[in-house]
């Protein structure tokens, strides 16, 4: 790049930063970074009731947090944070956690309903969850190896209505026991 | 305290020009890389370690920390009320160490912005690029008589570790119908809901112990933070046990202690608790003051977008000893200013301009075993200055069910979990 080009770039950024209230938007780093408290260094929680978020695709990710701004998506705290960021905002800081390989947590599960749980996998979660829960190309959570206590909050939650189910997911956990349904989040949870 | 006269003051700096004369072990700087120094490893100090080598691990980041491991204040009021052990607590420096952090077990006695050299007491000398100081908060001397003896006999607690134990002690050895006499420190102080939290759990204890016990609040302040939910707490859990007096009606709260009788004396009136909890007013670490960094204030005046002090270049306050607002002393918005800080600091050493911040900050209050409140907020920078998002944050809602609460409670055990390994590992 010439001086001259560079001047004209410098000069051209400072011109649109100089604009702006609020300054230029913090790095994808920097915003990731705050979640980390809560979530785990680079979004790999060490559990047990808040989620990793590493590994979760950008459009799962930017979906949540829109879902627990607008309220849409129940939350204690969660929302009230989310109210903080901007969707662009959302968008960098989800590219963080989406180039994350997904963490393998070490929990005590129960045998029985773990294999309890693989038998109800197939029929049930396989098409929307593929590779037990560690597709992120599903657009859906990552439930591979993710932490019980979490997952355990999010069915009570999507079964009181105060998170929606997906129509297909409905008609699936409508169908299910809650002795099937606690097995296949064993099930999740015991991945390695 | 040692006083300097003009006859002493020349011993002290003749000892000084004699040690300099020596010359004091420079750790010398390896060529061109990069030196940043540390003063302090509690939750600001050690985040910032970790996240500046994780930024550039060119950067030599060398931490100076008096003690060998740290304790931390947050969930120390769960030692006191019994459901913890201290150890739990317990954080050492090797997870620092696996990132190449240089960590040195000593005190720092001054820093010399001008020649960009931090000194120990151990005699070692550290020249650095850029310095962050983060060495939490000293006491003030406004309570009559709190001295450090009288720390053993009514402690603070309000730095955990042996002071957490101590108390702890005291709570247990006390007799059923006794009263336990808390007294919080005037605004600003590290961890504004810390005592109420501290009465909730020190009530549980004794609602299932020496129910026939009383908890006093001789307060410094006419209003406190998540006021209106911890006093709901006090009704629902804890009724009659807790009384919370405001300074306006003791004219101040508590002004002179007695160690020996075991006394506690506000304007008008003379209390003999049980167990005594006084929590002095705060200052920054002793460190920021010696270093020239505080104002009248006693707290450390830095600009919005780095934290670099305003009073010396070069260095960099985070954490409680920080003039922060509207960011809170909490672990948090010292866990959150460090990463800020880090990756400003990064910036500046290999000139580049910083990029623009972003911090958060969430507190739980655990006011009984399955019963967690919360306040949280989102901050940006605007016209140089740290700002709350508008819209975002807030507190728990008054009328939260208890599933929700006990969720809260779930959800501070998690945070304490992923904010320790956050910062130690």
């Amino acid at each position: 790049m010439s001086a001259r080009k560079t001047l004209a770039v410098i000069l051209g950024s400072g011109l649109l930063l100089g604009s702006a209230h609020v300054s230029a938007a913090p790095t994808a780093t920097m915003l990731a970074d705050t979640c980390a408290g809560c979530h785990g260094t680079d979004g790999v929680s060490t559990g047990p009731a808040t989620p990793s978020l590493a590994g979760m695709s950008e459009t799962y990710m930017v979906d949540s947090m829109k879902a627990f701004k607008s309220g849409e998506r129940y939350g204690t705290v969660m929302g009230r944070i989310a109210k903080g960021y901007s969707d662009e905002e959302f968008k960098l800081m989800a590219t963080v956690f989406a180039k994350q390989p997904i963490p393998v947590t070490s929990q005590t599960t129960d045998a029985g309903k773990v294999a309890a749980g693989e038998k109800l996998y197939g029929p049930n979660c396989e098409k929307c969850h593929d590779e037990k829960g560690g597709l992120a190309d599903d657009d859906a959570g990552i439930l591979y190896s993710q932490w019980l206590p979490y997952m355990q909050y999010s069915m009570q939650d999507f079964m009181a209505g105060s998170r929606e189910m997906p129509k297909k997911m409905k008609k699936k956990v409508d169908a299910l026991s809650d002795a099937e349904i606690e097995a296949l989040l064993q099930f999740f949870a015991s991945q390695q | 305290m040692n006083k300097i006269n003009r006859r002493n003051f020349i011993k002290i700096a003749g000892a000084a020009t004699a040690a300099s004369a020596i010359g004091f072990p420079m750790i010398a700087a390896a060529a061109g890389k990069k030196q940043v120094v540390i003063v302090g490893g509690g939750t600001a100090g050690a985040t910032a370690a970790k996240y500046i080598r994780r930024a550039d691990a060119s950067v030599e980041v060398t931490l100076i920390e008096p003690n060998k491991d740290y304790y931390t204040c947050y969930l120390s009021n769960e030692v006191i009320g019994g459901g913890r052990k201290l150890d739990s607590l317990k954080f050492g420096y090797d997870g620092l160490r696996k990132h190449g952090v240089t960590v040195v077990q000593d005190t720092v006695t001054a820093i010399d912005a001008k020649g960009q050299k931090v000194t120990t007491k151990g005699g070692k000398s550290f020249s650095y690029d850029r310095c962050i100081v983060a060495p939490g908060i000293s006491f003030v001397d406004n309570i009559e008589g709190y001295d450090a003896a009288a720390m053993e006999k009514m402690p603070h607690a309000w730095k955990a570790g042996a002071q957490t134990a101590l108390l702890r002690k005291q709570l247990e050895a006390m007799a059923d119908g006794g009263t336990v006499l808390i007294a919080p420190p005037p605004n600003p102080f590290r961890c504004p809901p810390g005592p109420y939290e501290r009465a909730c759990q020190i009530a549980s204890y004794l609602k299932n112990n020496k129910p026939k016990s009383k908890i006093l609040i001789i307060d410094k302040k006419d209003a406190f933070s998540k006021q209106g939910l911890f006093t709901q707490a006090w009704d629902r859990h804890y009724k009659g046990m807790i009384e919370w007096v405001k300074a306006v009606d003791t004219g101040g709260g508590v002004q002179s202690v007695n160690a020996k009788t075991g006394t506690v004396s506000t304007e008008f009136e003379e209390y003999k608790p049980a167990v005594a909890n006084i929590i002095p007013a705060q200052v920054a670490g002793s460190i920021a003051k010696t270093a020239g960094l505080t104002d009248d204030s006693g707290w450390c005046p830095v600009t919005g977008k780095t934290f670099e002090s305003t009073i010396h270049k070069g260095i960099h306050v985070i954490g409680d000893a920080a003039i922060q607002a509207p960011l809170p002393k909490s672990g948090y918005a010292a866990n959150s200013e460090a990463k800020v800080v880090a990756a400003a600091v990064v910036d500046l050493v290999n000139g580049r301009e910083p990029g623009t911040p972003s911090w958060v900050n969430t507190c739980y209050s655990i006011v009984a075993p399955n019963d967690g409140i919360s306040v949280a907020m989102v901050y940006n920078l605007v016209d140089g200055k740290v700002a709350k998002v508008e819209g975002s944050g807030g507190l728990t809602p008054m009328d939260s069910s208890p599933e929700e609460r006990a969720r809260e409670v779930q959800y501070a055990y998690s945070w304490f979990n992923n904010i320790t390994s956050d910062i130690f590992n």
